[in-house]
């Protein structure tokens, strides 16, 4: 943003929340529910409310009954009672079904997409007064003269790749309000500078991540059985990976098939995409889905530190809701229903406290945290492998998480390898047969759009330790666990990409290129980079993935 | 003077086109809908005439159900004074469309109507021209360029040969094309203040249009999938693989 910028517009706000998810939304819906007078705002950056919303979904109704009592009978358009769960282990071959984990008992639960969910919650928002505005990224923070948080700041329309204005120059405006609520689901990038500014994380583990990787498919109508849920661990990940798929059947012959994936894998040359790809090609699998279409894909990072590395939840000014704070459930694998909650709490709490001070101990004090505490130590007991991680499961569950132990979180990116260090196993991973053929075909049902001509959003901050050290030690990482080949190491001379044979009489230098405009904003860059210098900032608004019903 | 502008809502142009399983159209659901990029350039230009101060009003008018409103209220965000929605649950055909734009323009009398060339859905390209013979005023047609010179307007036209530039009397009806100009970003206060500019609801029956189509659509069905190539050594195969299929 250039510096000679005129003063912006301004516009006032009570409160604004930043994301139209489900935490945003139900946050939204309370406020005016408790206190019609107050005046909303929620600025989303995806072009269309749900547009940049990716999850599995099955939810736990409680929060909706209590937020939105009758809403069983007008539901979000996608919306199937689960009827039977089946959790597996997989190997490269067989497969073999397992006790479904209690956490994992759906029995009363719905198949959403939550996108779909989002696109039914924000007409309800906005009939209740609330001023939803779609295609606008808050791009910075707005501080007041104390030093507190008063606002955001709405990124630039119309700014060229080389940060010059275009006819189409359009300047941000200013929303201020005394209290902004930060919604911006995992890894939002507002959350992370705010979390650094104000150490709110100073008394936190490191927080840490997975990855999710999913496609909608219209598949023969008898291999879909609306209700049904599937879960499986095992191959393809080895046994030092934590992770797992899912497969949820819905109404229409439409399969909600996906997989997430830990951020805190060793092996530097580990694809995530590709694990994903694999294990649509597993035996018991592949039937499935053979004869069917994607209808549409993406992926998004998901945030799995609970408890321990839940960072401190107000500041002054804001409040952290949903996945930005870090609620969810890992091992019920379900962060929907604590995102609703944590909205409503925060709503409530305002309303009565006219501020957002003491939001962090109501919170702690809710039954939002106590759900997090009971189930502290699943995820950090898959630290150590599958098997070890499965018996800490077991024992936490009988003990309800009541053992006087708290297992560390690490941080992700310290968690790779370098290639000298890492020893690589088999996954005895196959060719395969079922699209999309690579990342690029599968950007494609991401329906991903970006203005080309618009400063890169993944600032690299260090640009020589992509030519330097990280080729030598991890060879790029970045090329392979973004899921949407956003990375290439490309070799040319100076900017100009050169063809074959056209390196005569000059030096040829690798440089990484990065397709910007592939991005499916899921964070995953900003996690795992080893030396953690991508920094993962928004695009003009309205750009990014455009999915329908994940 | 008066613009009137047509516009119409469409699948967005980013949304990959799926046909409904059992051929009866395009699936719509949880699909993300826009302004025709088109009639965008057509209500850009509009506004940009009114801002030269060669226009008082630019109103825009769209054929639809209540849904349409979505785009009526993202125009007049953008700038318009005024929209008109000519409500209707029927789909319908150009010839309908302009007949029942025809009743909008004899009551609002315009200096010109600005349509996008075509809609990205239909691909017909057919309304503006039907609607300058109904009305029996000149048209412009793929407009790149446009002038208004008083009681007349210069407009140079994207044809196959290149482009061809003319002068029509106003009132005219203008389609535009890709060229014309590159549409504003709608301004985030302006949502709000378009929330509070007219829009007049018309039911469709009252205007004493035929809706009669001339055209059935029997079914619909996706391009064909492209086959999977194979990989060849070198050039002796690849002649040999066209010879194997009669390519060569």
């Amino acid at each position: 943003m250039s510096e000679t910028a005129t003063e912006r517009e301004v516009m006032e706000y009570d409160v604004i929340i930043v994301g139209a998810g489900p935490a945003g939304l139900s946050c939204a819906i309370r406020l005016k529910q408790l206190q019609p007078d107050l005046m909303v705002a929620v600025i989303e950056k995806s072009a269309e409310i749900g547009a940049h919303i990716l999850s599995g979904a099955v939810i736990e109704p409680a929060p909706l009954d209590e937020l939105l009592p009758g809403w069983r009978d007008n539901p979000p358009p996608i919306c199937v009672a689960v009827e039977k769960d089946e959790f597996s282990y997989l190997t490269s071959t067989g497969k073999r079904k397992l006790l479904t984990p209690p956490q994992q008992n759906n029995h009363g639960n719905f198949i959403v997409s939550l996108g779909a969910l989002c696109q039914w919650l924000a007409p309800q928002a906005e009939d209740l007064g609330v001023d939803i505005f779609p295609g606008y990224a808050a791009a910075g923070i707005h501080f007041t003269a104390d030093g507190s948080v008063g606002g955001v700041i709405i990124g630039d329309m119309g700014v060229s790749k080389a940060g010059e204005h275009k006819d189409t120059y359009m300047q941000g405006i200013e929303i201020h309000a005394p209290l902004t609520i930060l919604a911006e689901g995992c890894r939002g990038h507002l959350s992370k500078q705010l979390i650094k500014k104000f150490s709110l994380d100073a008394n936190s583990d490191p927080q840490t991540y997975a990855i999710g990787l999913k496609e909608l498919w219209r598949v023969k109508p008898e291999n879909c059985q609306p209700g049904k849920v599937q879960h499986s661990i095992g191959w393809p990940l080895d046994k030092n990976t934590y992770g797992g798929s899912f497969i949820y059947h819905l109404d229409k012959d439409r399969l909600a098939v996906g997989f997430v994936c830990a951020l805190d894998y060793e092996d530097p040359e580990f694809k995530p995409f590709e694990a994903f790809q694999q294990f649509k090609n597993h035996p018991s699998i592949k039937p499935l889905l053979e004869g069917g279409e994607i209808l549409s894909a993406g992926s998004r990072a998901l945030i799995e530190g609970g408890e321990q590395s839940l960072p401190k939840l107000e500041m002054p000014g804001a409040l952290l809701i949903g996945d930005a704070a870090g609620l969810m459930n890992v091992p019920k694998i379900k962060g929907t229903h604590q995102a609703i909650k944590s909205g409503m709490l925060a709503a409530s709490h305002v309303v009565k406290n006219r501020d957002g001070k003491g939001f962090n101990a109501a919170l702690r004090d809710s039954d939002i945290m106590a759900e997090l505490h009971k189930v502290r130590n699943i995820r950090p007991g898959f630290n150590k492998g599958l098997w070890r991680g499965l018996i800490t499961a077991v024992i936490e569950t009988v003990t309800a998480g009541k053992l006087p132990r708290t297992l560390k979180n690490h941080a992700d990116w310290s968690a790779m390898k370098k290639l000298s260090e890492y020893e690589a196993s088999d996954r005895h991973w196959g060719t395969r047969e079922l699209p999309p053929r690579d990342r690029l075909a599968s950007v494609y049902f991401a329906a991903t759009e970006h203005d080309e001509d618009q400063p890169v959003h993944l600032q690299i901050l260090e640009p020589d330790i992509c030519v330097s050290r990280c080729v030598e030690e991890y060879d790029n990482p970045c090329t392979r666990f973004c899921p949407a080949n956003v990375y290439e190491m490309v070799e040319d001379m100076g900017n100009e990409i050169v063809g074959e044979g056209g390196g005569e009489g000059g030096e040829m230098q690798k440089r990484l290129q990065i397709n910007s405009a592939n991005c499916v904003h899921c964070k995953t860059c900003d996690i795992k980079d080893p030396y953690q210098i991508i920094n993962w900032v928004t695009p003009e608004g309205g750009s990014g993935p455009n999915y329908q019903n994940l | 003077m008066k613009i009137l502008v047509g516009i119409k809502r469409v699948v967005d142009y980013n949304v990959r086109i799926r046909v409904k399983s059992d051929g009866s159209g395009i699936d719509t659901d949880g699909v993300k809908m826009s302004i025709n990029p088109f009639d965008e350039i057509a209500l850009e230009e509009a506004l940009r005439i009114r801002e030269a101060g060669n226009a008082e009003e630019v109103i825009v008018v769209s054929l639809g159900g209540n849904e349409c409103q979505q785009q009526l209220r993202t125009g007049l965000a953008m700038g318009a004074d005024r929209a008109i929605q000519i409500d209707t649950d029927e789909p319908l055909q150009p010839l309908a469309i302009a007949g029942a734009f025809l009743k909008i323009v004899e009551k609002e009398q315009p200096g010109l109507v600005i349509l996008g060339k075509q809609a990205i859905d239909g691909d017909n390209s057919q309304t503006g021209q039907m609607l300058a013979a109904l009305w029996d005023r000149p048209q412009a047609t793929f407009a790149s360029e446009l002038v208004l010179n008083g009681e007349t307007a210069t407009v140079t036209r994207e044809v196959d040969a290149g482009l061809e530039t003319i002068e029509v009397d106003l009132p005219a009806v203008i389609t535009v094309d890709l060229r014309l100009n590159v549409p504003r970003f709608v301004k985030l206060p302006d949502i709000m203040k378009a929330k509070r500019k007219p829009l007049d609801v018309i039911a469709l029956s009252d205007l004493g249009v035929t809706t009669d189509n001339q055209l059935k659509t029997n079914s619909y069905a996706p391009p064909p999938v492209r086959q999977k190539g194979i990989m060849v050594e070198d050039a002796a195969q690849l002649v040999a693989e066209l010879k194997t299929r009669g390519l060569v």
